[in-house]
């Protein structure tokens, strides 16, 4: 590939380590550096050279194959080994990517959310939370995967609490995830204890083949698998799990918000992904049992239920929260599947929709940005006051109702091919109706501002105040990259199915 | 039944604090109540992890200079870090039968992740309280229960 030559050798070589240690280190210069504005440049470099890394990685995962890294030159299973392959290379550009657009946004947003002196730090949290999350999907080691998740969530806690500035119940919603991720993250290391006791290794690879020679092994494994995937589940807010994460998403500073809606929930779901079908695989009876009947169950009713909320929410930023919930729900059904195109329809939603949901919370930070507006009700003839920005969140949301040619609905026509191929009949009407409910939600706010007439204030009705063009640009490109996926232009649209399926086809054929 | 507690009483120990560190978590209303149950929580894991790191028999994991302070030495220590149940893996290469010492590295940085979490915990307490003047949940809710409704103080 012509693309790939340009990436020097050494990088290529190195990425993988690049990738975590460059923010991990960057951060905590960032820390005590005197200005704002400097921290933003450091932030924003650091994020920019990452993606170019992260798209040089991709390329050549999908050149050359799998990809091993021996940290310090220590090979698995004694070495900590940091692993690429089409699974996790599509995640972690990703998270790279996403970080881009927060930092690009961040500038105008962070000037009217963040006290000038909790600047730098806030930018520092933000890399270390950047760097753990790319952690948790670049190691190949189970154990460093669980030091990364925290990294990632101690710094996110953090995070959420600086929204405390604009809204005093961000300290709430900070603690409260406190609690939970905490806990989250450790029945996930009772789960990790369990496995290790069982097959005496840490590296997944390594962990997965001794399973596979035990034939899934003794109840120890089976008693892993359960405080694993109810730590994740607690991480990816699965349904019943899922009571973090609105005042987490709602109350968090404009940057974070986004940032979390498009690659946290992301990156434990990939985690979900990597150990119920390579480290664990679906034929043992244990596992199948808990894809088809937990994981497809409360993704279902997470889908119904939390759409249901959705609807029912004053504040937008909840609305859109409870929908983050219900599109998880989606990429469980997927999952539950356990077939090669239900993973796949599954992992290319889990792509659609960090960029559907940054997209929708971007705009919904710039209503708050020049407005102040949270509430549903404040919403009235936003469309005439801020014509631009109501244009990108109504692209967004319709793709997020799943319209034609966008985004979201190639991920739901796949997942419905998936489900009808199954025999799912119930999945499909499923989908169906939580659709129903997604235009209930959407049209609501759509209704307000394009039928409602701006408000008047002092008897002079207000006047039109477009966002920021650091606002508008990263906003918008979310909203083409949702119309060039649903329409395929530039061959967007078969780019991220074939990433789905070549990842399905990684996760499947591991099964042998 | 009771030999079974009684040769596995370190898990019956694990188990107790596990359960009482998620009940204190769950059954408490006051914010610093909870991060105590949440330590103990973690606490329970540490234990959990550590008990499992012991070899019947084996000594602790420091490399007993018979050989002269030879590199081969080494040797036994990674492949029981590679096999840590399976006494025969490294009886053969070693007479000296070590117990694991990974299960301990790993909990050193649990322990560090646990008073980083502790620690952030904390600090969001103390701003609870500046901003709420309480620190009782109940109290929090009622503060906001108007703000949630109305979107405004009072």
């Amino acid at each position: 590939m012509d693309l790939l030559s340009l990436f020097p050798a050494w990088l290529l070589e190195q990425g993988p380590a690049f990738v975590i240690v460059l923010p991990l280190l960057m951060g905590a210069i960032t820390a005590i550096l005197p200005s704002r504005t400097s921290a933003w440049w450091v932030c924003l470099i650091v994020t920019l050279l990452c993606t170019v890394t992260s798209f040089g990685l991709l390329l050549q995962v999908y050149s050359e194959g799998t990809s091993v890294y021996t940290m310090g030159g220590w090979d698995p299973p004694h070495g900590i080994s940091l692993v690429l392959d089409v699974l996790s290379a599509p995640v972690l550009l990703l998270i790279a990517a996403m970080a881009v657009v927060t930092t690009v946004y961040a500038m105008p947003s962070t000037i009217a959310e963040i006290e000038p002196k909790k600047r730098a730090p806030f930018y520092a949290a933000f890399l270390l939370c950047f760097a753990g999350l790319m952690g948790m999907v670049v190691t190949g080691d189970a154990f460093n995967v669980f030091v990364f998740l925290e990294v990632s969530s101690i710094s996110t806690y953090a995070l959420v609490a600086m929204g405390a500035a604009r809204d005093r119940r961000a300290l709430a919603a900070a603690y409260n995830y406190l609690i939970l991720g905490s806990i989250g993250a450790t029945f996930f290391v009772i789960g990790l204890g369990f496995m290790f006791m069982e097959t005496g290794t840490l590296n997944m690879a390594d962990m997965s083949r001794i399973l596979a020679e035990l034939d899934g092994g003794s109840r120890v494994a089976k008693v892993g698998f359960g405080f694993i995937i109810i730590g994740l589940g607690l991480k990816l807010a699965m349904f019943p799990l899922h009571t973090w994460l609105p005042g987490a998403y709602a109350y968090a500073p404009t940057k974070v918000t986004v940032f979390l809606a498009s690659t946290a929930t992301k990156a434990a779901l990939y985690l979900l992904f990597r150990f119920t079908f390579t480290v664990f695989d679906p034929s043992y009876d244990y596992v199948i049992v808990v894809l088809t009947y937990l994981l497809t169950g409360v993704g279902v009713v997470g889908m119904v239920f939390a759409s249901l909320q959705a609807i029912f929410q004053t504040d937008a930023r909840r609305t859109l929260a409870y929908s983050s919930v219900a599109q998880v729900g989606y990429m469980l059904l997927g999952i539950g599947l356990a077939t090669a195109a239900g993973i796949a329809a599954g992992y290319l939603h889990l792509l659609n929709h960090a960029i559907i949901k940054g997209g929708l919370f971007l705009a919904m930070g710039a209503f708050w940005y020049r407005f102040g507006i949270t509430r549903l009700s404040d919403f009235n003839g936003l469309s005439k006051t801020m014509p631009w920005t109501m244009g990108a969140f109504m692209i967004s949301g319709l793709s997020l109702i799943g319209v034609p040619f966008t985004a979201g609905f190639v991920s739901k026509v796949n997942l419905t091919i998936a489900a009808a191929d199954k025999g799912w009949w119930w999945a499909v009407a499923i989908i169906v109706v939580t659709s129903v409910l997604a235009i209930i939600y959407i049209g609501r706010i759509l209704l307000a501002a394009y039928f409602g007439s701006p408000p008047e204030i002092d008897g002079e009705v207000v006047k039109r105040n477009e966002a920021p063009l650091m606002m508008l640009v990263p906003m918008w490109a979310m909203a083409l990259l949702s119309i060039a996926i649903g329409s395929n232009i530039l061959d967007l649209g078969d780019f991220f199915v074939t990433a789905s399926e070549r990842a399905a086809a990684l996760l499947v054929g591991s099964g042998a | 039944m009771f030999s079974v507690i009684f040769e596995q009483y370190n898990y019956a120990v694990v188990i107790i604090l596990m359960m009482t560190g998620l009940y204190v978590v769950f059954a408490s209303r006051n914010l610093i109540k909870k991060l105590v149950g949440l330590s103990l929580f973690q606490t329970s894991v540490f234990l959990l992890y550590i008990t499992i790191g012991k070899v019947s028999g084996g000594q602790p994991p420091i490399i007993v200079e018979t050989h002269g302070g030879d590199h081969a030495l080494l040797e036994p220590v990674l492949v029981a870090a590679a096999a840590p149940n399976d006494a025969a893996a490294y009886a053969g290469q070693s007479d000296i039968l070590y117990s694991n010492p990974l299960p301990h590295v790993l909990i050193l940085t649990a322990i560090v992740v646990g008073v980083a979490t502790l620690a952030i915990g904390l600090a969001l307490v103390v701003r609870i309280r500046e901003v709420y003047g309480t620190i009782e949940e109940d109290g929090i809710n009622a503060l906001d229960y108007h703000y949630n409704l109305e979107g405004t103080d009072e």
